[in-house]
């Protein structure tokens, strides 16, 4: 069983978001994404500055085995994204839930975090799979 | 029902992520297929391919039989214990199959097949042999692990007896020798050097158990990929199949066509397709920008379109490579175009062989 750190949301297709608290989200993918996709080799991150909203395909994580979209898990303005998976995309693989974190938005309206899934919410999701 | 080979325990102790592969519960990784492919590369790795198929040929008619069965010609092989590479086609031209076959005596060889295609292949191997006096073995007691890497042989040689030892002593690549219980090939499929030793099932364990103690690392079948595709080398069911022409897949080397008295199969065909000159070529790709080729995308060149066989991202090289079937007017060093993700990406042509003992050959 993956770690599923219980202070993060998540969605079900495998994004966590860390509330800053400061009307900022962290956001990357989970442990049990990464292990899925297997040894990450290109991360294609957004730009900062982009609109994005929920739902959309903002990045792209390239693995040995497959291309797979990331979503935004929430609404808003891209304000900064992890430079150092440039040149280390295995970070994504060694620490999912910490220095292989992807992006952070400037959250449009801080009431989407509640549509998100707990971790709890987010092992079921899993177990269905 | 999912077959397992006898060394499954020894994965799972290591580790192992377990995939279904054709049928057979097999390693993918156990852990980093980067770090294993690095290890085959820099030091020594080894494979469970206890999956694949012996099959030895014997009798009388062996050796007319596989100068007919198979587009290379095993009357080259005059020395014991020497391999050959070769195809398996159909009346039409298709390759049923890639294998290796290894020569003991005029009435005595081994070949070994692909774990996919096997009932496929002992179906039409045992068909072509009626009328020809030989007898057709399957070897299932055996198991088989490659151990291949610049410190493959010498790790090796740690577990081998004095008289294993002086058997393999100066062997040159593509020999085999059975050396006591073992049945050790200098064949591989990294572009490393390194043996595959075939050995009775109920030893295997413990020959992995004193690898893994030697310093040889696990590798799943997900370095294998890596690794063989650097090395240009093809994957049946991918770069080759019964729809494609060992013209289109970078095997016309491996046909024999000198002795015009013999009629191999497909040989009509095959020959029809050399004089036209139409067949598909069979390339590498190099693509040095982010994102990695893969099986299936489209290949844009001004003599029309190609696909990708095989991509993926090379962990040598740090950059993706593939191979690709192309329009056999495209020119080696050119520039083509893959429709990657709705965009269009400029890639090289070149030989398709990307890394050689460790190193970039291109």
């Amino acid at each position: 069983m993956s770690n599923i750190p219980s202070e993060l949301k998540y969605a079900t297709s495998h994004e966590w978001v860390r509330n800053e608290g400061d009307g900022t989200v962290t956001v990357g993918i989970t442990e049990h994404a990464q292990g899925l996709l297997g040894d990450m080799v290109f991360v294609e991150l957004p730009d900062v500055g982009d609109e994005v909203a929920t739902g959309d395909d903002v990045a792209v994580a390239e693995s040995v085995k497959a291309a797979s979209d990331i979503y935004a898990p929430v609404s808003g303005e891209i304000i900064e994204v992890n430079e150092d998976l440039e040149d280390s995309p295995e970070l994504v693989n060694s620490d999912a839930f910490g220095d292989g974190w992807l992006f952070k938005v400037k959250l449009d309206d801080a009431a989407e975090l509640d549509a998100l899934l707990d971790a709890e919410g987010y092992a079921n999701s899993i177990d269905d799979e | 029902m999912t077959n397992k080979t006898v060394l499954h325990a020894k994965h799972l102790e290591c580790g192992a992520k377990m995939v279904d592969f054709y049928g057979w519960e097999m390693p993918i990784n156990y852990g980093s297929q980067i770090e294993e492919h690095h290890a085959v590369r820099t030091d020594a790795g080894m494979f469970d391919v206890s999956h694949m198929t012996i099959v030895d040929i014997q009798g009388s008619d062996a050796k007319p039989f596989l100068r007919r069965l198979v587009i290379n010609d095993v009357a080259k092989l005059e020395v014991a214990g020497k391999a050959l590479y070769t195809g398996m086609c159909n009346e039409e031209g298709g390759v049923i199959d890639d294998l290796i076959v290894y020569f003991y005596s005029d009435t005595e060889y081994r070949l070994v097949v692909n774990s996919a295609t096997r009932e496929k292949d002992l179906a039409w191997i045992n068909k072509q042999a009626e009328g020809y006096s030989v007898t057709i073995t399957e070897r299932p007691e055996f198991a088989m692990i490659a151990i291949q890497g610049p410190q493959a042989k010498a790790k090796v040689a740690t577990l081998l007896t004095a008289e294993q030892t002086a058997a393999v002593d100066g062997m040159k690549p593509f020999f085999s020798v059975q050396a006591g219980d073992l049945f050790i090939a200098t064949t591989g499929y990294t572009g490393e050097n390194g043996y595959e030793i075939a050995l009775p099932a109920d030893m295997a364990a413990d020959f992995w158990q004193q690898l893994v103690d030697a310093g040889v690392a696990p590798c799943g079948l997900g370095a294998r990929d890596t690794l063989r595709l650097e090395a240009g080398m093809n994957l049946y069911g991918l770069d080759m199949d019964e729809t494609v022409s060992p013209l289109a897949a970078n095997m016309a080397w491996t046909i024999a066509w000198d002795d015009e008295n013999r009629n191999f199969i497909g040989r009509d065909v095959l020959a029809a397709q050399r004089a036209a000159g139409d067949q598909h070529k069979l390339v590498g790709l190099v693509m040095e920008a982010k994102g990695v080729l893969r099986t299936g995308l489209k290949v844009i060149t001004e003599h029309g379109e190609g696909v990708i066989t095989s991509g993926t991202f090379s962990p040598t090289l740090g950059h993706s490579i593939a191979m690709a079937r192309v329009p056999r007017a495209v020119k080696l060093e050119e520039t083509v175009q893959v429709e990657m993700r709705k965009k269009l990406v400029d890639v090289k042509v070149i030989r398709p062989s990307f890394v050689r003992n460790g190193k970039k050959v291109f």
